[in-house]
């Protein structure tokens, strides 16, 4: 009996801007001038954010934060792609994604500062709150993505998580029932190389997490994940084609954590300096800017003016913060449930009773 | 078994009735909160062209379609996981665990996200799905069949946790469930999936949920009971009936919401009680029943209030499982402790 190929398969990397901020004229999505400096807006917004939350950190007025810095791209590039009727399914280190699709900044500085309020997001913005516990998310968008075939909605459900993720049953699980079902689902890894201490590298003896969606009968690519225009062209076509009722399709943004894991982290412990130097020098803001000041799309006076605006609306921001009243202690029982069984009505009489309201 | 007439105003449904079991009454259940509700989806492992492996969601897919009656891979998470992404997307799914033992791969999903839904975003979003799984011993499977871990659930801030005895209480408990707005675990009493038919109103009803039932009225003695235990309960009553004792039998129905009066009211009355359940001993439901009793009828005791559970071990293979149940004399036993103390 002979040995019979059942399955070829090749996985593809997308790059469209090189290091320098050259683009690949062939591949250029169709993006306006005005929407090339949107995005490139989009990636400084959120870096000064997070520049901002790491401040507030180091100043005691926060509490432990996972910084975003070095994913803008990826963060931006997707969420440029999105259409207002399509949800985010987060994990920790989207909150770029998140304000690009209406989350107020203040809403994620104070989910970080340990306030339940952090995720009662404004009616009518798309985003499920952030999820901790490593890519059990990734279910809820397969779930979501299941809900929006079954009622023929033009929505489609992205799912995040992190290069760690893709080692959970979780994942597994999330690709396995999306592509049974078709689900109106995308899986936005961010392979940023580290999770907590562990290297990409000792996470899987694969060479990457894209090359797994054709195990799940799936699309996969895998992008720069510090090219802005290559993910967010990656993702449009991946949200065209779940919306279309083709399937799901998992991308993976290859990038790089330049901070530590969170405040409460120290990646001196483990990860080579010479790494940071490497990949500052891939820096996806910077990329972006000589790519527009070439296409003079860009200059000095257009970059103040975005400074000062960014620095504006962190100072709204952190202002909107400091002006939430302090939660009521009551709070911890009172939505456990829709009516309150006898044990908590109790127990919240007591936390008020404690608290003198 | 049959014998046991639930409270007359449940009864008050003129619509005609049928003789079901509690498989047949989950099923019916199922069935018309589907008909009257477009949003109800059922999925699982084997739900559909089977009809489950107990037969509850049999002739489902044939009616509804599937769409609506799901046969999903093998993989207990991802059947909670993609149900809870359903209901944010405006559904009422009733996922399907196939045996509670194998509830565990779900677990993160129910007790990490099922459970929190609500509270994390300050009722933003709620989850109204309802996870149904058979618990409990006395089938003779092999390993991982017969766990009755509700004591688990219960300690999980957020799940509410309802566990039929009947199939009148099945039907109608289920159904609350499904329109209930939080998530409710519905744990079904495998081992009297068929043991005894009775009657079920054909049409559409409720028990609430957080509703004690008084099966049996008495002043000596209460026996607290839910699932498949209250069967070992009436069979206890009858056994001390016998010799003149008068035990009221007293089934929760839903361990959250906890029918706090009904319980405390009925120890009150009687000063003495026996609780009894599957599940292991230590830090078992049992053991809150005794702490409510304690905190809030203790000048009401006559005795110390009496556990019959079962063992601090894992639950036996098939051989050793008779050994392993709370038996009727086993309750008995334990309420003539109570009574001669």
């Amino acid at each position: 009996m002979p040995k019979i190929p059942i399955h070829e398969a090749i996985t593809l990397r997308l790059e469209i801007l090189d290091k320098d901020g050259k683009a690949d004229k062939t591949l250029m999505p169709d993006l306006s001038g005005q929407h090339l400096q949107d995005l490139y807006r989009s990636m400084v917004r959120m870096r000064k954010v997070d520049e901002k939350a790491l401040n507030m950190q180091r100043q005691g007025r926060m509490g432990t934060y996972g910084s975003i810095r070095g994913q803008e791209a990826a963060q931006a590039g997707l969420a440029a792609a999105m259409e207002p009727q399509d949800w985010t399914v987060p994990s920790f280190r989207e909150q770029g994604i998140m304000m690009e699709r209406g989350v107020p900044p203040h809403l994620v500085y104070a989910f970080w500062k340990g306030d339940e309020r952090g995720s009662v997001f404004p009616e009518g913005v798309r985003c499920l709150p952030i999820a901790i516990p490593v890519a059990s998310q990734f279910l809820h968008a397969a779930g979501l993505g299941m809900a929006f075939k079954l009622k023929d909605e033009d929505a489609v459900a992205v799912g995040f998580g992190g290069d760690g993720s893709t080692s959970e049953g979780d994942f597994h699980e999330a690709l396995n029932f999306a592509g049974v079902f078709k689900a109106r689902t995308v899986f936005f890894v961010q392979n940023n190389q580290w999770a907590i201490s562990l290297p990409f590298k000792q996470q899987t003896a694969a060479q990457s997490i894209a090359q797994r969606a054709h195990g799940y009968g799936i699309e996969g690519i895998q992008v720069d994940g510090n090219d802005i225009l290559a993910v967010y062209a990656a993702s449009k076509e991946a949200l065209d084609r779940a919306r279309r009722g083709d399937g799901p399709t998992l991308i993976e943004a290859l990038t790089y954590r330049m901070e530590n894991h969170t405040t409460a982290d120290d990646a001196t412990r483990y990860r080579p300096a010479e790494d940071l130097e490497y990949w500052r020098q891939r820096d996806p803001i910077d990329r972006m800017k000589k790519f527009l000041v070439a296409q003079k799309l860009w200059n000095d006076k257009k970059e103040q003016a975005l400074l000062e605006e960014c620095a504006a609306l962190v100072e709204t921001e952190v202002a909107a913060l400091e002006a939430m009243p302090a939660p009521d202690p009551t709070d911890i029982v009172s939505y456990m449930f829709k009516e309150l069984p006898y044990n908590l009505r109790e127990q919240r009489e007591q936390l008020a009773r404690e608290v003198g309201r | 078994m049959s014998n046991v007439a639930p409270q007359p105003s449940l009864r008050a449904v003129p619509e005609g009735a049928e003789r079901l079991t509690l498989v047949q009454s989950v099923n019916r259940a199922l069935a018309q909160e589907m008909e009257a509700d477009p949003s109800v989806l059922v999925l699982g492992e084997d739900v559909g062209k089977d009809g489950g492996v107990f037969r509850v969601t049999e002739g489902l897919l044939d009616t509804f379609g599937p769409n609506r009656v799901m046969d999903t891979p093998l993989a207990e998470s991802g059947i909670v996981g993609v149900s809870i992404g359903l209901a944010l997307g405006g559904f009422r799914p009733v996922p399907e665990l196939q045996f509670m033992g194998f509830m565990y791969p779900a677990v993160n999903q129910m007790f990490a996200h099922v459970a929190r839904y609500r509270n994390r975003t300050r009722g933003r979003y709620h989850l109204p799905m309802v996870i149904r799984m058979p618990y409990g011993g006395g089938i003779h499977p092999p390993e991982h069949h017969s766990e009755s871990y509700e004591a688990l659930l219960v300690n999980t801030p957020g799940l509410k946790v309802a566990i039929p005895s009947n199939p009148y209480d099945a039907k109608g408990l289920l159904i609350s469930a499904i329109r209930d707005d939080d998530p409710v675990v519905f744990l079904e009493p495998k081992r009297i999936y068929r043991a005894f038919r009775e009657e079920v109103p054909s049409g559409s009803y409720t028990v609430p949920l957080g509703k004690a039932h008084v099966v049996k009225e008495g002043k000596d003695i209460t026996l607290i009971a839910w699932g498949s235990m209250v069967r070992q309960a009436l069979e206890a009553h009858e056994a001390l009936g016998r010799e003149g004792v008068s035990a009221e039998v007293l089934d929760l129905r839903t361990l959250v919401p906890l029918d706090i009066d009904a319980l405390i009211g009925s120890v009150s009355k009687t000063g003495r009680a026996v609780v009894v359940h599957e599940g292991p001993r230590n830090s078992g439901f049992g053991a809150e029943v005794v702490a409510l009793i304690n905190e809030r009828a203790l000048l009401d005791l006559q005795a110390p209030v009496q556990r019959v559970t079962g063992f601090d071990s894992v639950f036996p293979y098939s051989m050793l499982e008779q050994h392993y149940l709370p038996s009727r004399e086993r309750v008995v036993a334990a309420a003539k402790k109570a009574l001669e103390y």
